[in-house]
């Protein structure tokens, strides 16, 4: 069986100011496979969002090669969605109205479209908060929105770049916990970018550390914390600690080396419209 | 760059209180409010009343506020206030009308297109820089002493803030919301009728508030300058004769004309930016 997504010698280099260039990714071999929960943790400044450009299609690889069910990636597409970490929610529309954006581009009539947007911010339970702007709403209920946008138009992947690293520690815990129900409910394909252990290890079907700059795969680890609902803390129990020893004890060296590294050159990312 | 003061929120007695007594406090804060609104004005108008009658200033260059209104109430009812205000009105909006029309499309575009922004921002900082009323002589040269001039000269001069205004609009909008936009794919020209477009509306505003008090001014002064009617020859050619009073009533009607054109504007503005959070409230 092909896996979902495939990503094979992927590497990327970006041009920098004043001439050389500077190497975020290199040599990344990955699948993921279909409904698998893979979280991608790394130092900070490892290519972490890079990576989640490449898969999405905002960018190019500079080698190697990204596939979708095997059809390799030429840009950004409705079957790949992208929650990013300060929400990118539109302040000029409601939130009903920001999770129908996908699936006006998608084509749909206005009436499917309210409809289908109602039962998305439903599901993130936001039921009753359809007219409200996103400066009515709180940090938590933002990324909830931005969530429910990116589920609404039906992708096979949804690409979380540190969805949760701006919410206070115990939004982020019921948020996390509501992914893994929404997670269940619908069988995506998520990669999630973190750079917090215990995040990795508690969401995480497999976790995979990337290196300091440029960033590689260094393993990937599978985690097994058993089923949810039969413990009340799984984050307290052996297990979790197990695994979440092991990811860390891989991340020591590499954070210590991302430290040691000196500041790169500022590099060429403005973003293109065209 | 909010240029009306609001009130802030009435605070409600915390106590449950019988409805009359809340009734007089909640007039009791309203009277407080209104007070608070109008103090300034009222003492201004209040110094211009009593400096001239205690002779502190020479009462025929400044005769007090209450020979004034009557001067305004006279020219009201012989028709000649309103069709000056007219004159001046038909100027003041058909240049500012089309200098919208000119700026706003060419600001998007010019925005859009990142090196032509780059390469014509300096001479637009230039053109804007140069004080319109300069200019003036130019185009009463080329465009003579007519009406064309005057539209001109105000179209001229409320093109510059509208146009750098909305190029700097679509060159600051927020990238993340373009690139979550760019990772559905969307084409660049849905991305800027469903991006760049709404999200520059709050500062293309900014630019056409700046342009409507600049019309004003603009109009006057050419108005002055060469003119067979307009507020601005009602006040110059009153000075001339020396009809003090008429020109204050002048002045005032201007006043009152630029007051009422801010609000409409403000009110505009508040109509297509309201899902803004508001620092000036």
């Amino acid at each position: 069986m092909t896996p979902k997504i495939s990503l094979t010698g992927v590497g990327k280099t970006f041009p920098v100011r004043g001439g050389g260039e500077f190497t975020a990714l290199s040599g990344i071999d990955l699948d993921v496979a279909e409904g698998e929960f893979l979280v991608v943790v790394g130092p900070s400044g490892c290519g972490k969002s890079t990576l989640l450009d490449l898969i999405g299609g905002l960018t190019r690889p500079t080698t190697g090669r990204i596939a979708i069910d095997g059809a390799e990636v030429t840009g950004p597409a409705l079957d790949r969605a992208v929650v990013f970490q300060q929400y990118a929610l539109f302040p000029w529309r409601t939130a009903l109205r920001n999770v129908e954006f996908g699936l006006e581009a998608k084509g749909l009539r206005r009436r499917e479209r309210a409809e289908i947007a109602r039962d998305h911010l439903d599901l993130v339970g936001l039921s009753g908060f359809e007219d409200r702007y996103p400066h009515e709403l709180s940090g938590g209920m933002k990324q909830r929105v931005a969530i429910a946008r990116s589920l609404a138009y039906d992708p096979g992947v949804l690409l979380m770049d540190e969805p949760f690293a701006a919410l206070d520690a115990q939004t982020r815990d019921s948020l996390q916990d509501e992914l893994l129900g929404i997670w269940a409910k619908t069988g995506k394909t998520v990669v999630f970018i973190t750079h917090g252990i215990d995040e990795a290890v508690y969401l995480g079907g497999r976790v995979a550390v990337l290196t300091s700059r440029p960033g590689r795969v260094k393993e990937v680890a599978d985690i097994d914390l058993g089923s949810r609902d039969a413990r009340e803390d799984v984050r307290s129990s052996p297990e979790f600690a197990a695994h979440r020893h092991r990811v860390w004890s891989l991340l020591k060296d590499e954070v210590q080396t991302a430290q040691r590294l000196t500041v790169p050159a500022p590099r060429k990312e403005a973003i293109h419209l065209g | 760059m909010a240029s009306t003061v609001e009130a802030p929120a009435l605070i409600e007695p915390e106590a449950p209180e019988s409805p009359p007594r809340r009734a007089g406090r909640r007039a009791a804060g309203l009277a407080a409010v209104a007070f608070r609104r109008t103090i300034a004005v009222v003492a201004f108008l209040a110094v211009w009343e009593l400096a001239p009658r205690a002779q502190l200033v020479d009462p025929i260059f400044l005769p007090p506020v209450s020979e004034v209104v009557p001067a305004l109430w006279d020219l009201a009812k012989s028709g000649q206030l309103w069709s000056n205000t007219e004159a001046s009105l038909v100027r003041a909006l058909s240049g500012f009308g089309l200098s919208i029309v000119l700026a706003v499309p060419l600001g998007l575009l010019i925005g859009w297109y990142r090196p032509v922004a780059e390469l014509l921002n300096p001479l637009l900082e230039l053109f804007r820089n140069t004080a319109a009323i300069a200019l003036l002589p130019v185009f009463i040269l080329v465009l003579g002493i007519g009406e064309t001039s005057k539209i001109a000269i105000v179209l001229y001069a409320c093109t510059w803030p509208i146009l750098l205004n909305t190029i700097s609009a679509v060159r600051t909008v927020d990238a993340t919301l373009v690139k979550s936009a760019r990772s559905l794919g969307l084409p660049a020209v849905r991305i800027f009728q469903k991006v760049i477009l709404p999200a520059a509306v709050p500062s293309i505003f900014t630019g056409i508030r700046l342009a409507g008090g600049i019309s004003v001014l603009v109009m006057i002064v050419a108005e002055m300058v060469g003119a067979k009617e307009g507020l601005g020859f009602l006040i110059g050619s009153a000075q001339q004769n020396f009809a003090i009073k008429d020109m204050y009533a002048g002045i005032l009607t201007i006043s009152a004309l630029g007051l009422a054109f801010n609000q409409v504007l403000v009110l505009l503005e508040r109509r297509f930016t309201r899902w803004r959070t508001d620092p000036g409230r």
